[in-house]
């Protein structure tokens, strides 16, 4: 791609951008939120056309008009969202649109055959008759890794194909990649994960606010040059806090959590007797590798699902949570793992979104909301979190991620919490509002609240945590102190799980 | 995106904001222009507060409908509840069913006081069965208030035994066809209703929940707030303006039946979504219901004066509610790509 540049009403999202991918390569695709990856791979997939510039596949210049006629042309694209229909079989979504068989009847015979090829073909474990609702997540990435090979595609390009996969899923996912890549296809992988650059990917290129900013050999380069390029800037990146504020008082407990599996919701993950506590100033971080019961293990200390048995204590008191608004009342907040799902109202006010919680503060005889106390308050978290917005009345959906995330936490600030949860503090939001969050996060144990946080990454969770537990498969497998924790450490008990510090 | 760029691409798309926003106001004024110049009658002031007073019914049962469809809900139950309401609110009003069809002071009825109360009762009974059904049972608004259309209606044939009552006292009518300074009760009733529920939306706790359970139930039950106990009641408060809607309907008409309302609720519901309301919840507002209450009215009445075949008006109704959430769907692609 040469010269690419694309504007959107008041934003020139891509300047000149030239973008060029070896064949055969693994090419890492890098860049912080907003740097112009998704508009680029957009008009790369043919669902959005440039405004200027050029795109050379397999050199001859081509020129979608869909994502059609690129997916015809041997371009596939897998987004983070999948386009997978749940209700239908794996054979029937792989070759959705291009069933073969007569004009007016479809071959389920070969439909199965090609599909269970396909299957073979990515180590898919999978009966093509098998329902997408009944799969994993990773497998039904897997799926949509079959309907890409399905259509004969040369470039797949993937979106952020790790974000919600385990460690073990995702090696997985790089032995297909480099399967692909033995056989001749070029991927183009987007990440926000750095160490998989270096475990996976031969080049690289880093857009910043539109540009095309540097791209290079991987074996040339290390994680810092990469960081450096993506920010611009030097940047400490995920500097570990040098003080604790625990005070040594407890502030939550809790005591032999079960939670079992129901016959209407297979899926769902058991947790068996958790136990854990959280100091008042105290940062404990949960780890675990997705699917080890650490978000659930925060739902059900916060009453947004049911547990079957165990207890909640708060200051040495048991309480009995049975839904967020009992958390609430108890002072407990959680920060959901999924922003946009689970926490934003993404269409309304910063105001609204920001006040949700708090608003017994800016209530007048209990029943209106004062529109000067409510902006106050806005006013008031806007500074403490530097949250960078045009006015209270914007709507949340237009911020980035990282003010997104701040509002959410000024929602739960506003509340004054004794205990929050906060689930995967940094997912989707860039460098630079890492370190902020995390900032921010230190600051507010300092103030005196008990902070659990839950994280995927584990550099995060030894940049944060005064105390590090290990999950796994629903089960606490470890406990271990900031000091005396390293990575290695840590992954053994979350994927081996021995319950004796490694 | 930096956020300068951020801020920058939010001015650029505040044009067409604005524009979406006061549309149906833009559309109503545009409407009246061209009724007024193909026909002088229309905007005499006799039939503007005919349109108006016209409207009121309507009116009332789309500010109830704006409660609902701001929590992605539906209530197609109301025409049916609104004539059950009004039969018990006229035999209340009658003093029993035995002098249902005599006019004048020669029957004993309990006044039009208990007659108001018992309309609101049964509205507000009915709204809040089909709440709980609604949370409890966990059965789609649509598919209760369907049943609840059905059960409501029913329940009105056999209230009525197959006859209208009708012929009240005369301070029972006033509600419906009296006037303070030459403005028709009904009108003032409407807006009266339209101020308070406005209030209730934009100024009090309760209105955010009822925005924040629309946008997004989920991140409002993780935010503390009591999902089921907002969506029951904007189904109570909708089987409110629906028991005030039959009292008022009731007076005007001076007869209440069990056939009463029918259709009602496809003009509600269109009402309230030319208004801008979403059908997806979380975004809509009772100033936008007005002026599309009054749309619709206005539209009916100078098709009416241009002597346009009634049935047709049903079409009419039927393809602008289509395009008004066709185009509600385009702001909102508009939106995301802004």
């Amino acid at each position: 791609m040469r010269g690419i540049s694309k504007s959107f009403p008041g934003v020139r999202a891509l300047d000149q951008v030239d973008f060029t991918v070896g064949e055969g390569e693994i090419h890492a695709f890098l860049g912080e939120n907003g740097a112009g990856k998704s508009t680029l791979l957009k008009i790369l997939s043919g669902a959005q056309p440039p405004d200027s510039g050029m795109i050379v596949f397999a050199g001859r210049p081509v020129q979608f008009a869909s994502p059609q006629e690129a997916q015809r042309a041997g371009i596939v694209t897998i987004y983070q969202e999948f386009t997978l229909a749940p209700d239908m079989t794996v054979a029937e979504n792989v070759f959705i649109g291009r069933e073969p068989g007569s004009r007016l009847f479809i071959s389920y015979r070969q439909l199965e055959e090609e599909t269970a090829k396909l299957c073979r073909r990515i180590g898919l474990e999978r009966s093509p008759r098998a329902l997408v609702r009944d799969l994993s997540v990773a497998e039904q990435q897997m799926v949509e890794i079959a309907r890409a090979l399905s259509m004969k595609s040369r470039l797949i390009v993937m979106d952020e194909p790790t974000s919600a996969l385990s460690r073990a899923e995702v090696e997985k996912l790089f032995a297909i990649i480099r399967n692909l890549k033995a056989e001749g296809i070029t991927t183009i992988f987007v990440t926000h994960r750095l160490e998989e650059v270096f475990e996976l990917c031969d080049s690289f290129t880093v857009l910043r606010d539109g540009r095309h900013v540097g791209r290079g050999k991987v074996a040339e380069t290390d994680m810092d040059g990469i960081i450096r390029l993506m920010v611009g800037r030097e940047l400490g990146l995920l500097a570990a806090r040098q003080v604790s504020f625990d005070t040594g008082e407890k502030a939550l407990e809790v005591r032999a959590l079960n939670r079992r599996r129901k016959s209407s919701d297979a899926s769902a993950i058991e947790l068996h007797d958790v136990s854990l506590s959280v100091n008042r100033g105290e940062i404990l971080g949960i780890a675990g590798l997705v699917g080890a019961g650490r978000s659930e293990t925060a739902r059900a200390i916060f009453g947004a699902d049911r547990f079957d048995s165990g207890a909640v204590m708060i200051g040495g008191q048991e309480v009995r949570i049975a839904s967020p608004r009992d958390a609430i009342a108890q002072g407990i907040g959680l920060v959901p793992e999924d922003r946009k799902q689970q926490a934003l109202f993404l269409s309304q006010a910063i105001r609204t979104n920001m006040s949700i919680t708090a608003q017994g503060r800016i209530s007048r005889f209990a029943v209106f909301i004062s529109g000067a106390k409510e902006d106050e308050l806005v006013e008031e978290y806007r500074k403490l979190l530097n949250i960078r917005m045009a006015s209270a009345g914007q709507v949340v959906g237009n911020l980035s991620g990282g003010n997104q995330q701040k509002v959410v936490l000024a929602r739960w600030l506003a509340l004054r919490p004794k205990v929050l949860i906060v689930d995967e503090p940094t997912r989707g939001i860039d460098v630079g509002a890492k370190a902020e969050v995390h900032n921010l996060l230190s600051e507010m144990a300092q103030s005196g609240i008990a902070i659990i946080v839950i994280s995927s990454e584990l550099p995060e969770v030894l940049a944060l945590a005064d105390r590090i537990v290990t999950m796994r498969e629903g089960r606490v497998t470890g406990e271990m102190m900031r000091a005396d924790a390293t990575q290695e450490k840590l992954m053994t008990l979350m994927t081996v799980g021995s319950r004796q510090a490694a | 995106m930096t956020d300068a760029k951020a801020a920058e691409g939010r001015q650029n798309f505040d044009a067409f904001t604005f524009l979406a926003r006061f549309a149906p106001l833009i559309f109503l004024l545009l409407l009246m222009l061209v009724f007024a110049i193909l026909e002088p009658r229309f905007l005499s002031s006799v039939n503007l507060f005919n349109v108006m007073r016209q409207v009121s019914i309507i009116g009332l049962l789309a500010i109830g409908m704006t409660f609902v469809i701001l929590t992605a809900g539906i209530d197609l139950s109301v025409g049916s509840l609104l004539a059950f309401a009004g039969l018990v609110a006229a035999a209340v009003a009658k003093g029993g069913m035995q002098d249902r069809f005599t006019v004048g002071d020669d029957t004993i009825g309990y006044g039009w006081q208990l007659a108001a109360l018992a309309a609101i009762a049964v509205g507000l009974l009915g709204g809040l069965a089909q709440g709980i059904a609604i949370t409890k049972l966990k059965v789609p608004a649509f598919v209760v208030t369907l049943g609840g259309m059905s059960v409501f209606r029913g329940a009105a044939l056999l209230f009525a035994a197959g006859g209208p009552i009708s012929g009240f006292q005369p301070d029972f009518t006033w509600w419906g066809q009296g006037k303070i300074l030459s403005v028709p009760v009904p009108v003032i009733i409407f807006l009266i209703a339209a101020v308070i529920a406005h209030i209730v939306l934009r100024y009090t706790r309760y209105g955010r929940r009822v925005y924040a359970v629309g946008g997004n139930p989920e991140a409002a039950r993780l935010a503390g707030v009591n999902v089921s106990f907002v969506i029951a009641s904007v189904y109570v408060i909708m089987g409110f303006f629906a028991g005030l809607g039959a009292f008022v309907l009731s007076a005007r008409l001076n007869s209440a039946e069990a056939v009463a309302g029918t259709g009602y609720e496809l003009t509600v519901i269109a009402s309230v979504v030319i208004g801008g309301t979403s059908l997806f919840g979380g975004a809509g507002s009772i100033f936008g219901t007005v002026i599309g209450t009054v749309l619709i009215g206005v539209l009916l009445n100078g098709l009416v004066l241009m002597n346009v075949n009634s049935y047709i008006q049903q079409i009419i109704i039927g393809v602008i509610i289509v395009l008004a959430v066709a185009f509600d769907t385009f702001a909102k692609s508009r939106r995301k790509r802004a």
